[in-house]
């Protein structure tokens, strides 16, 4: 569809005028203009909701809302076109078949031996061994090698050594969805360990021997410890409802030594509904400081991410610092029991705040444990009650550890974001369907390609300049301050704020001190260097010591100077008073943003899959050489040339 | 940039000729200013019952007058104490915090403050047009605004000296009354009339330009940190008394240290520099949106929770870039 707007959401005055284009995996815009095509690249996985608002004399206006958290306000000239457009994005945005994901017909040209490559990249026994396990107490059982157990389980898992198969099948049919107690973490140090599992179908008085035997084994697996906390992540008030329903909790009577705890954290629902209204309030126009507070607070959602967060330490003390044993459930011990146990590894763990650690952590928590991926983040349409940000919690709880240890993670924010991205682009098989089985079934890792070779491939834009590994910061267990600390919850702007540039620092201090950094090692590299060479001169020479060149000024070759060019930005709109000031001739703007040249050297782009599909930087393609069955792997939201006026709306 | 007190007009707008020529000598041929008055268009009215007032359309026709209220006085106190018990108690849940926060309007204050800055900033280096900026004594809002204005256009008033060099001249040489406003503080119960954080929320509009601009500011949160102490107490001369007048009269040139010197000592120096700084020519824009305004925790915190692994994080910045 030919002349259509693109409206820049802050600054209701600036518009790109191009084309919009409709493939069987993206939506393209391109925008008109002599010497850059900027292009806008969203994938049909993206889109969360599609709104069409009423016609103006302008045009149609269509609101496309994204996963990401980008929002594309388009304005269509002819009501029919738009209606058209408007039909098909809810198709093309709903599918039915997995054949039709993105993940199946994207080609990174890599032979079938790097793809397999790629899957063998995150391997789970390998991290069990790290763990140190197999051992005395934890051993590898096969009993569900047909997902004949537990459908939603992997084929192996880690059990306690007395816990025999009898036990473990019996426990399973006591267990809502079958989810029997499984180990998710081991601490080698002491012997305690975190386990996951769903919910016993207690219902007021059910007991199950073999459950409570399963409890005991995993008691028992910890010599250093009497009893063992059962960790129930939901409100007291959901866990006795689901009593009538005939599940329910652990009764301390029943089960010996156990100490168990209520954490409190909401279900599905309520995250959902948070995440919604959060999303109102960044999408407010001109909020005032009031406004923002109070929707903030009213959407709820930094409370309940403090919620997983306590859950987290409350877990990662009890290992840690008590030498402890936990067994983690909520209700079906895919949503809050996954997030709690990952953010408790990730305070207890050091190698999880590594990037590779990282990887291996979604995979084990997330991945193996049958996060119902597809339910949750909609690769196909489905129940919209399934629908919930309950990775995206996970994420934003690494986020804002990584704001309190800055020194502590290997990678950046960058990562986190790039990682949440694909978790809802289906551009990589990873995070597809329900369950290992069902990814199984579906031959994933023959049809398509590992998200994590892809990251690891790009690390470099993802590490944390910060990041020693000999550092206090990334030795041993986090302690995040417990109270009083509400205050160091913070609103995670870069993510869902991601694509409003105005609202973020020009340039990024995560990029300069690695480029910094970079420097260094060269410059250490080429002295070593130099220095042997002039050993090597003054051995041979000992009369004629002509000593040639003056060190060159380093930081001029770099380029890597942050003044200028760089730093360019534009003013808001301050002046609600908008007859104060002239329309301001786009000339005076331009200047400006004409000179914010994004070079290669010193400012990487976040998107280094643009630049592996085309010669030119990112943001500025020329549509016609660009295959089919590539294209842009993430909007290029940190390219220079989008810099543009946020608009500040009046106090 | 020009800064005034308001003008007299009184209940029976009076007119000075002398007033309105001197504004028209600050104008070419053709050209036109902005007011940038920082009281309500309904406070400024009321000010005429008491003597004061606003400068007429019909006397100054080719200044256009703009209304940005700041608070002031004992108002801005308040929020300033409220601030501080809400971040002191330890009490408060989750679910409530925010709402605490806000109802202190300290963020809010400062967002119409950096607003304010940005719109007198815009019209010179935008509209290239002169500004005048005053509120009702000329001695609080006014400094905050024409302040911040300088930090916002002008690089020289970013490096450390520059940033000292700016403080004399629009603070204390421009007569804020310190003694007055920074007197007791947050905890004291006394509530003295005269009191008002106004330096503090300048301080705090720097520190949120620092956070949004890394690299543009020569100096740190240390120096920031440094001159709020020194502001309410102090070892040395420099933020004593209300104005030069009384300085002269209390001889502290000459019986006491000034802050910049031990400031600028070679070894004192290097403490309150920003490792990240490069200069910067541009003039910079913040963004006041509230996503971008954030509680300035160095400040607000400090007693209450270790700085340690963010003065980690800044350690290890030095450490790349020294080595570099």
């Amino acid at each position: 569809v030919e002349n259509v707007r693109l409206l820049d959401r802050l600054s209701s005055r600036k518009a790109a005028l191009g084309t919009l284009y409709l493939t069987a995996t993206h939506v393209i815009f391109v925008e008109n203009g002599s010497e850059t095509r900027k292009e806008t690249w969203v994938l049909h996985s993206q889109i969360s909701s599609i709104e069409k608002q009423a016609t103006t004399a302008t045009g149609c206006p269509l609101l496309i809302r994204c996963k990401n958290f980008q929002v594309i306000q388009l304005v269509i000239p002819q009501e029919r076109d738009c209606h058209d457009v408007y039909i098909s994005l809810i198709r093309l945005a709903r599918p039915v078949k997995y054949e039709e994901l993105y993940c199946f017909s994207f080609n990174p040209k890599l032979d079938k031996e790097e793809r397999e490559q790629g899957w063998k990249l995150v391997d789970l026994n390998e991290e069990y061994n790290r763990m140190g396990i197999p051992n005395n107490y934890w051993q590898i059982s096969d009993v569900n090698r047909d997902y004949g157990v537990c459908d939603s389980y992997p084929t192996e898992v880690y059990v306690p050594k007395s816990a025999t198969a009898h036990i473990i099948v019996g426990s399973s049919k006591f267990r809502s969805r079958r989810r029997f107690p499984a180990l998710s973490y081991y601490c080698k140090d002491n012997n305690a360990s975190i386990c996951r599992s769903s919910q016993p179908l207690s219902g007021f008085s059910a007991r199950c021997l073999e459950d409570e035997q399963m409890l005991q084994a995993i008691r028992k697996a910890n010599p250093g410890s009497d009893f063992i906390y059962v960790v129930d992540t939901r409100p007291k008030l959901n866990a006795m409802a689901n009593r009538a329903a005939g599940k329910g909790y652990e009764n301390e009577d029943n089960y010996s030594n156990i100490k168990f705890q209520f954490i409190g954290i909401e279900n599905i629902h309520v995250m959902r509904n948070s995440l919604q209204k959060m999303l109102e309030v960044c999408e407010l126009k001109s909020p005032s400081m009031s406004d923002f507070l109070w929707g903030l607070e009213n959407s709820g959602w930094l409370k309940h991410i403090k919620a997983i967060m306590d859950a987290g330490i409350f877990i990662a003390k009890a290992v840690a610092e008590e030498g402890v044993s936990v067994l983690v459930h909520c209700s079906d011990g895919w949503d809050r029991t996954a997030q709690v146990c990952s953010v408790a590894s990730l305070l207890l763990d050091p190698y999880y705040r590594t990037m590779k650690g990282f990887m291996v952590l979604i995979e084990k928590d997330w991945v193996s444990f049958g996060h119902k991926f597809n339910h949750r983040y909609g690769n196909l349409d489905g129940d919209p009650k399934e629908i919930s940000p309950v990775i995206d919690q996970f994420i934003e709880c690494v986020w804002q550890l990584m704001e309190q240890f800055p020194c502590a993670f290997e990678f950046n924010e960058r990562f986190l974001i790039h990682i949440q991205h694909h978790i809802y682009s289906c551009q990589f098989g990873n995070f597809l369907c329900n369950s290992p089985k069902e990814r199984q079934e579906l031959k994933i890792q023959e049809r398509t390609y590992s998200l994590w070779a892809h990251l690891w491939k790009n690390r470099a834009d993802y590490l944390n300049p910060l990041y020693r590994s000999d550092h206090s910061q990334t030795q041993g267990t986090l302690h995040p301050q417990m109270a009083p600390c509400n205050f160091l919850y913070k609103f995670w702007s870069g993510m869902y704020n991601r694509f409003e540039k105005g609202l973020h620092p020009r340039q990024s201090v995560t990029d300069y001190l690695m480029a910094v950094k970079e420097e260094t090692q060269q410059l250490e590299e080429e002295l070593e260097v130099l220095g042997e060479r002039l050993a090597n001169l003054q051995k041979s020479q000992l009369n004629d010591n002509k000593v040639k060149s003056k060190p060159q000024d380093r930081s001029k070759q770099l380029g890597l100077s942050t003044s200028n060019n760089s730093l360019a930005n534009t003013p808001q709109e301050y002046s609600n008073d908008l007859k104060s000031f002239p329309s301001r001739s786009p000339s005076q703007g331009d200047e400006e943003d004409s000179a914010l040249i994004l070079t290669q050297d010193n400012l990487k782009s976040s998107d280094p899959d643009l630049s592996a599909n085309s010669d030119q930087e990112s943001g500025v393609e020329d549509l016609s050489c660009r295959s089919p069955s590539g294209g842009g792997c993430l909007p290029s939201e940190d390219s220079g040339k989008d810099s543009d006026e946020a608009v500040f709306l009046a106090v | 940039m020009l800064r005034s007190s308001q003008p007299l007009t009184g209940p029976n707008r009076k007119r000075c000729r002398e007033d309105e020529m001197l504004l028209g000598t600050v104008l070419d041929e053709g050209e036109r200013g902005f007011i940038i008055d920082t009281r309500s268009a309904q406070a400024a009215k009321q000010a005429r019952m008491t003597g004061g007032g606003t400068e007429p359309k019909s006397s100054y026709p080719r200044w256009r007058r703009l209304h940005r209220p700041l608070e002031r006085g004992r108002p801005l106190q308040e929020s300033f104490i409220k601030l501080v018990e809400a971040c002191n108690d330890t009490s408060i849940n989750m679910d409530r915090w925010l709402s605490r926060l806000e109802s202190c309007r300290w963020l809010s204050h400062v967002k119409a403050a950096l607003s304010t800055a940005c719109l007198a900033a815009q019209c010179m280096d935008r509209e290239e047009a002169s500004v005048l900026v005053h509120g009702a004594e000329g001695t609080d809002t006014t400094l905050l605004v024409t302040a911040l204005a300088q930090v916002i256009l002008d690089p020289s008033c970013r490096t450390l000296v520059g940033f000292q060099g700016l403080l004399e001249r629009e603070w204390i040489e421009a007569g804020h009354p310190f003694h007055l406003r920074c007197a007791r503080s947050a905890y004291s119960h006394a509530r003295l009339k005269q009191e008002a954080p106004l330096f503090l929320l300048f301080l705090d509009c720097v520190w949120q330009l620092s956070r949004q601009f890394p690299f543009s500011l020569e100096f740190g949160e240390h120096l920031l940190l440094t001159l709020f102490d020194n502001a309410y107490a102090s070892d040395y001369g420099t933020f004593l008394c209300n104005n030069e007048k009384e300085r002269c009269l209390c001889k502290v040139k000459e019986t006491t240290h000034s802050l910049w010197a031990w400031l600028n000592q070679p070894g004192e120096k290097k403490k309150y520099l920003n490792p990240l700084y490069s200069h910067n020519a541009l003039v910079i824009w913040p963004s006041v949106e509230p996503q971008s305004i954030q509680l300035w925790q160095g400040l607000f915190f400090r007693w209450i929770r270790s700085s340690q692994y963010l003065d980690e994080a800044w350690a290890e910045i030095e450490r790349l870039v020294e080595g570099n």
